[in-house]
């Protein structure tokens, strides 16, 4: 698949670090630093073309015209848009997603539809990584949480802690302690290592541990795994960017939110915004601010600048200053592994969380969500189905016939509104969400090749 | 001088038009054959058009451009001096009236005080009746225009916040793109309110004189009424409440009813945090009123309790002004609470007076803003109305205009006190002059009127009236030296 990438920012880097590793993709990236470019090319097997993204001659020139999919990244809302509209009126390009940041556009539905801006999907990090956040809050204990068929489905990371009722007995066990419930392990990892879940595997502590359930039941399978929390009422955030302050307005008013600025302007104008919120202007790393503003008795610390070793120090120092539990916002896969466990409860990253929702536009097949898991080394599917003359290699098999590759397995189903749990002998019908996970991302193709119709 | 020059140019224009009013009063005269009182306002029509044109002759000259600053001082020679060419008729047609006590009745008309000095309403003329009423209304319409037009223009105590362009409590209080339609808008809102306040009133069983003339002043919340018994004349539940509706109607900012009727969603009340207090505030006095009333015995059932101290409790909280009972004879508690509420409960926009909703709730806001910075030394804690931010300009002019509100009830109390009046009598009368309301307690209550007050006390009254009406910083400006420095 030929794919453009215009915008070699964060989220264009990523989105070409992740594309381009997988090897059916030849992989164009445009943006005007020449520089960015070349390490750009350093790094990754890409094409970099330089010049102005929505320019149709830098367009033509980055072979616009065979391209599959455009996705436009550039840090200009109007850009992306331009450059989708152009690429579909001169070139009918046939998959166009721009990056879309602000809400004032994308609160307007109209202008995403058939003969209006020529946008197939739009994806707004910042709102996705804030929904992310604000999902994790009403979970406390969560390492991360995501999404299937609509929320109906939910697959949660959580760290067994010894207060756990799970803890130390066999998984078989789960059955007898929530005989209503159906949940389902999808894999658990002892000291960054894959086990794979079976009825007799031992929970022990600190295991990271991936299980799947309907949103309803969640809170009680996470019981079973370490002791509930209390939820979350008092939350401190460092950091009014774009993060920051939308997780501010969207929490507000269900929780006591304080959120502190450096910027004395911006802390000005996010107080005249926000109805709620406590807007403090200073320093997040400053002890003796958060001291005052009783940091030992939030409940959640979270660091969303855009600096991350400004993120790692201050989301450190609440800690120590006895924030109950404390997020950093941060890039770097490697710090990312450094800090989660140890000093940092949980570690956000916004790449992570970017390129999922836009890998479901970019993959083929039936593919309609995808989630990176474990900063990006995992990865959970859901894709559906469909029988198209009875061709599929699925429909009519059970879930035991179908041969995954290695390290995959079908976690749960979701079939009319329905939540199935995976069986061996369940049988697959058109129309069925499966929700697959994947811990290792090389066997994303042979998945997705399962739910193409054999020609 | 120039600018005194320039806003007598302009004043003489006003008063030609103004001459047009009397024609109102000399129709209801021919209409009810009151032939012999009709002199009166013969002269005092043919003394404005005359001394309207001298005016604007005398001072052609001399015509300049008027600065935005001379509007202080037309709005102040206006009220003064239109409320003197008013007081022909009455000197003219009612033997016995001083010239103090009409100029104290025509300011009460034109403040939309409603405070009298004329005993006998029930004998007079209903020409001088009409009059009173359609004063008021004037007046009314006057304050209207004034509050949307001119008043935020200056920034008059806090008023900046209603000018154009600047982020409103109400968002849309700019209704027109130019000041004279959007006063012209207001106007018409008005007239029709009036006219819709009127047919419910002969609706419900008043004559047309009569319902003309209410309306005419629950609108402006006047509160002149054309019998001496005020409302209880009427003894009707049905006409205490359509009053108490429109006094309430015309509480509310007009800019709203506006919005309201064009878009014919009233939702917007809800979202007017002047209307929203405002309503609560009356409806919650009400009840504790009525509470009130069942417990100390003075009405035995809760239906009487609730109708008297319901329509009193309006009545004054607005400004209004009308009483269905003698309400100072109550226990001291619920008459001071009603003159209370009515330094808070009239709207921006509206034609009721004091405080003004939205400056006490900045008012409010501002202390809980110091105390919230005292307990977050580096919070950034805007004051805010309704999600607008109220700018740091804005609570310092709120401020300042509270303080010499509260200077000017004060020294008009001292004044009053010197004179010999009671301190019941005298606080009451000045917080009922400079709220526009009308009956006092004590001596000045409802069933005394202002009659029994000496000439001297008559004008600190209508001193009270005439600052209440434009604002107090309006008139106080044009005493400043600053203002006259070339």
């Amino acid at each position: 698949m030929k794919i453009l990438i215009l915008g070699a920012g964060q989220v264009g880097r990523t989105a070409a670090y992740h594309l381009s590793r997988e090897p059916a993709n030849e992989v164009t990236v445009v943006d005007t630093s020449e520089d960015a470019l070349r390490d750009l090319q350093d790094r990754m097997d890409v094409r970099a073309v330089a010049g102005y993204a929505s320019y149709p001659n830098v367009l033509e020139s980055a072979g616009i015209a065979d391209t599959d999919v455009l996705v436009a990244l550039t840090s200009s809302d109007e850009v992306n848009m331009m450059a989708c509209e152009i690429a579909y009126t001169l070139y009918r390009t046939p998959t166009k997603i721009a990056r879309i940041r602000a809400s004032e556009y994308t609160s307007r539905a109209p202008l995403f539809t058939e003969g209006a801006l020529a946008v197939d999907f739009w994806i707004s990090p910042e709102q996705l990584v804030t929904d992310y956040i604000s999902r994790l809050l009403s979970y406390p204990g969560a390492l991360q949480v995501v999404d299937f068929a609509d929320g109906r489905v939910q697959l949660v990371g959580v760290r067994a802690r010894r207060d756990g009722l799970l803890v130390g007995r066999e998984l078989r066990t789960l059955r007898e302690h929530l005989p209503d419930i159906e949940a389902r392990i999808a894999a658990i990892y002892r000291n960054d290592r894959l086990v794979r879940p079976g009825g007799d595997t031992v929970v022990e502590e600190n295991d990271e541990i991936f299980f799947v359930a309907a949103s309803d039941d969640l809170r009680r399978v996470m019981a079973e795994l370490r002791r509930s929390e209390a939820p979350v009422r008092r939350l401190v955030i460092a950091g009014g960017g774009h993060i920051g302050f939308r997780l501010a307005q969207a929490l507000e008013k269900s929780n006591q939110v304080k959120l502190i600025e450096r910027d004395t302007r911006r802390a000005r104008h996010i107080s005249e915004t926000l109805e709620n919120t406590i807007v403090l202007a200073g320093d997040a790393a400053d002890e003796e601010l958060l001291v005052e503003e009783n940091i030992d008795s939030a409940d959640v610390f979270a660091a969303l600048t855009n600096s991350e070793e400004a993120n790692v120090l201050s989301a450190m120092l609440a800690k120590r200053l006895g924030a109950r539990r404390v997020m950093a916002l941060i890039n770097r896969p490697s710090y990312g592994e450094l800090m989660e466990n140890h000093s940092i409860d949980i570690v956000i990253s916004p790449q992570t969380i970017t390129i999922g929702a836009l890998l479901a536009h970019v993959r083929r097949g039936d593919v309609v969500r995808v989630h990176s898991l474990r900063r990006g080394s995992a990865e959970a599917i859901e894709a559906v189905v469909h029988d198209s003359q009875g061709r599929s290699a699925l429909v009519g098999r059970r879930l035991e016939q179908i041969a995954l590759p290695q390290g995959a397995s079908i976690v749960a189903m979701v079939r009319a509104e329905k939540v199935l749990m995976a069986h061996h002998d369940t049988v697959i019908e058109p129309e069925d969400h499966l929700i697959i996970f994947l811990s290792d991302r090389r066997h994303v193709e042979a998945v997705e090749r399962l739910f193409q119709s054999e020609p | 001088m120039r600018s005194l020059i320039g806003v007598l140019n302009i004043f003489g224009s006003l008063l030609t038009w103004f001459a047009l009013y009397f024609l109102l009063p000399i129709l209801a005269g021919l209409i009810y054959g009151e032939f012999a009182s009709l002199r009166g306002f013969f002269i005092g029509g043919a003394v404005a058009v005359l001394l309207g044109l001298g005016l604007r002759a005398l001072t052609r000259r001399y015509r300049y451009d008027l600065k935005a600053r001379d509007a202080y001082l037309l709005v102040s020679v206006s009220w003064l001096a239109i409320a003197a060419v008013a007081t022909i008729p009455l000197l003219v047609d009612m033997r016995g009236l001083s010239f103090t006590r009409a100029y104290f009745e025509t300011m009460s008309g034109l403040s939309t005080t409603g405070a009298t000095v004329i005993q006998g309403l029930d004998q007079i003329p209903r020409s001088l009746v009409l009059w009173r009423a359609a004063l008021s209304w004037l007046g009314g319409m006057g304050i209207i225009v004034l509050a949307v037009a001119i008043l935020p223009m200056l920034g008059v105590g806090g008023m900046q916040l209603y000018r154009a362009g600047a982020p409103g409590t109400v968002k849309d209080a700019k209704l027109a793109p130019r000041i004279t339609e959007t006063a012209r808008v207001l106007g018409l809102v008005y007239a029709g309110l009036t006219l819709a306040c009127m047919l419910a009133l002969w609706g419900a069983g008043m004559s047309p004189f009569d319902a003309l003339c209410h309306a005419f002043t629950t609108l402006s919340l006047g509160g002149f009424s054309t019998h001496d018994a005020n409302i209880a004349y009427f003894h009707s539940p049905l006409i205490e409440f359509i009053l108490a509706l429109f006094m309430l109607v015309a509480a509310l900012n007009f800019s709203t009813h506006f919005i309201a009727l064009r878009r014919g969603d009233f939702s917007c009340y809800r979202r007017d945090p002047e209307a929203r207090w405002t309503l609560l505030l009356v409806l919650v006095s009400c009840l504790i009123i009525t509470a009130f009333l069942v417990a100390t015995h003075l009405y035995a059932d809760g239906f009487k309790a609730f109708r008297y101290g319901a329509f009193n409790v309006v009545s004054l909280a607005t400004g209004g002004g009308f009483f269905s009972t003698d309400f100072s004879a109550w226990p001291i508690f619920a008459p001071t609470w009603m003159l209370f509420l009515s330094s808070l409960c009239a709207n921006t926009g509206s034609t009721g007076s004091g405080i003004k909703m939205f400056r006490a709730l900045i008012l409010f806001k501002q202390p809980l803003r110091e105390m919230f910075t005292l307990v977050h030394p580096q919070a950034v804690s805007p004051l805010k109305i309704a999600r607008q931010v109220v700018p740091n300009g804005v609570v310092y002019a709120v401020l300042a205009f509270l303080f010499l509100y509260f200077l000017t009830i004060v020294g008009l109390t001292f004044a009053l006190l010197l004179s010999g009046l009671d301190l019941t009598s005298s606080l009451s009368a000045i917080v009922a002059c400079i709220n526009n309301v009308g009956p006092g307690l004590g001596r000045v209550g409802p069933s005394h009127t202002y009659a029994g007050l000496n000439d001297f006390q008559i004008w600190v009254c209508t001193a009270g009236m005439f600052l209440g009406r434009i604002e107090i910083i309006t008139f106080a400006v044009v005493l400043t030296p600053a203002f006259w420095r070339k």
